[in-house]
């Protein structure tokens, strides 16, 4: 592909997001005219306007944002780490775990605000497991692969132990985490740092994954240390998951289908893959959580639904018309 | 005379517990082409990638261009030693001149993007092999035959001093075998780089290597020049079958006599 190909693909995505933050910010229960919410954001002025965007439609967009651009560089990572085009960033246990975590929390009544804060280190105990398991030395994608399922269908059956067992408005709240919701997300500096330093790591190997991604041996006798970047990988990779899932619980498809939609759409140089990914997660997100506030408003939907209702016929639609092409 | 490019003293082979091959002197110089030869599993693969770090070896055993393979850097041995594999790996979707631009990723340093050079040595190599038509066909699409070709484009992208190719023949019709190897010959010959390829074609290796290194299977191997080392005993003692040759316009042909 043309380096004039991915600039357009690159511009065509700015334009993207900058059309995902109008429509969040614009629509809701209440609409908000594109004016309005220039003026509102240029120069506050107090009112309900200016209550609704700068205190509920900006924090959450920024935390929708957020979640699709960790989701989808995770995607990206696992899927070389992998090199298994249905790699996503939960398949290793992550989200089995900070589920656990965050349902034990809602199970035992505790305070909300540590759902987070239980979710992420549920997340990390799992990273830890399934590498202690997996083996530090000589682990093969296969062997990681297997053990990170296994331990995923572990966690899947406590979670079930947990839904089965508690109680109706209990379990609502813990649906509504497993299917990923972004109406009580917060988002602070850290998260936003973590997506930066964490899409500014994996572009700086960026062109050992080009490698990687056609095989171990190939990427070592070209030169890449593959150790040391598997390391990097799995342990990037499980760090942004993570974030993303204390913030929103496990919204699911972006990090799975995302980065396939920019390969199929020409961009496999990990160079342009990497920060394409982020910002088209971050956009689709942010488009699909702004239907999940209108689509039957007042009421909500988990924004977990609304990533595959859009997902699913955007991603066939891709794939079909790849197929097509020479 | 320089030093040799690949040096090997009394190196041992192994995969776990078996030896291979054990105190194995080789010393290849510039513009020479040894063939690896010896039944299944004697160690030819293995050879290859202890030379390139690729599998577990003693590293003071081998010196690379005068100097120990344990002081090399992996990154920096990629620039002096490129290797063919006998079977690539496409999991991931790639086009076909993003496959041959990866022989050019030892070169690039830090941050750096690819040079107009960088892209003209991956366009001569891509014509060489005769792939220069199909730039962006999906590396999926191709047939056996050209992603064995487009496998020899990117080692020649790669343009190290040291060629290492593990059965260059595989999938390759008998004209395109001849091609290739006729190619890569010329290439070493020319910028007084080394080749080392194994192969089971006795027939390609008198051809196109002046070296050959004959592994019996049993530990022990022969070194020496192609005419003195292929003879008829110690083709059949390696390969356990009865070989003979017969004189042909283009040298000798080997054949299984049983």
């Amino acid at each position: 592909m043309s380096p004039i190909r991915q600039y357009t693909l690159l511009s065509a995505l700015t334009v993207l997001l900058v059309i995902s933050v109008i429509v969040a910010l614009t629509s809701g229960s209440v609409s908000i005219p594109v004016i309005t919410v220039w003026q509102q954001l240029l120069q506050p002025t107090p009112g309900i306007e200016q209550q609704i965007l700068w205190e509920l439609r900006l924090p959450r967009a920024m935390a929708a944002f957020v979640t699709g651009g960790l989701l989808a560089l995770s995607g990206v990572i696992m899927q070389v780490l992998l090199r298994n085009p249905l790699a996503d960033p939960y398949i290793l246990g992550i989200s089995g775990g900070a589920a656990v975590g965050a349902l034990a929390v809602i199970l035992l009544g505790v305070a909300s605000i540590w759902i987070a804060q239980a979710a992420f280190a549920g997340a990390l105990l799992s990273v830890f497991v399934v590498f202690g398991l997996a083996g530090t030395q000589q682990w093969s994608a296969t062997r990681l692969l297997l053990t990170g399922v296994v331990v995923s269908a572990g966690w899947g059956a406590v979670i079930n132990v947990m839904l089965t067992t508690s109680t109706g408005n209990n379990v609502q709240s813990m649906l509504f985490w497993l299917m990923g919701d972004l109406s009580q997300s917060q988002t602070n500096g850290w998260h936003y740092a973590l997506l930066f330093s964490g899409l500014l790591l994996i572009l700086s190997q960026a062109r050992a994954l080009n490698a990687l991604a056609r095989g171990e041996l190939l990427a070592a006798a070209l030169g890449v240390n593959v150790t040391r970047l598997k390391l990097i990988l799995y342990f990037s990779a499980s760090i942004l998951t993570a974030t993303a899932v204390t913030v929103a619980g496990s919204v699911g498809f972006v990090g799975l289908v995302i980065p396939h939609m920019l390969r199929l759409m020409g961009a496999r140089d990990h160079r342009w893959l990497v920060p394409c990914s982020v910002i088209l997660g971050g956009s689709f997100l942010l488009l699909a959580d702004s239907l999940a506030r209108t689509i039957v408003a007042p009421q909500q939907l988990p924004v977990g639904v609304l990533t595959a209702m859009i997902g699913v016929p955007a991603f066939l639609f891709i794939l079909h018309r790849g197929a097509r092409s020479p | 005379m320089s030093s040799p490019i690949v040096q090997t003293r009394q190196l041992r082979l192994q995969i776990g517990e078996r030896v291979l091959c054990d105190q194995l002197n080789l010393s290849v110089v510039a513009g020479q082409r040894l063939a690896v030869l010896g039944q299944n599993g004697s160690g030819k693969t293995t050879l290859l990638h202890s030379l390139l770090k690729l599998c577990r070896v003693d590293e003071s055993q081998i010196e690379i261009g005068g100097r120990s393979l344990a002081h090399w850097s992996r990154r920096e041995l990629a620039t002096m030693v490129g290797i063919l594999f006998q079977e690539n790996q496409d999991d991931m979707p790639a086009s076909v001149h993003e496959t041959v631009m990866l022989g050019r990723l030892p070169h690039l340093s830090g941050w750096h993007w690819e040079s107009a050079e960088d892209f003209a040595i991956a366009d001569r190599a891509l014509k060489t092999v005769g792939l220069d038509t199909m730039k962006e066909r999906d590396v999926g699409s191709l047939s056996g035959g050209e992603r064995q070709r487009l496998a020899i484009a990117s080692l020649l992208a790669q343009n190290p001093t040291l060629y290492l190719l593990d059965e260059p023949g595989n999938h390759l019709d008998i004209s395109f075998q001849i091609k290739t190897l006729k190619t890569l010959t010329e290439t070493v010959i020319q910028d007084n780089s080394a080749l080392i390829m194994a192969t089971h074609d006795i027939n390609l290796a008198a051809r196109f290597c002046d070296q050959i290194l004959l592994f019996y299977g049993d530990g022990t191997y022969t070194v020496g020049d192609t005419n003195e080392v292929l003879t008829d005993d110690a083709l059949s003692r390696a390969y356990g079958c009865e070989i003979r040759h017969v004189s042909t316009e283009t040298g000798f042909l080997y054949y299984p006599a049983a």
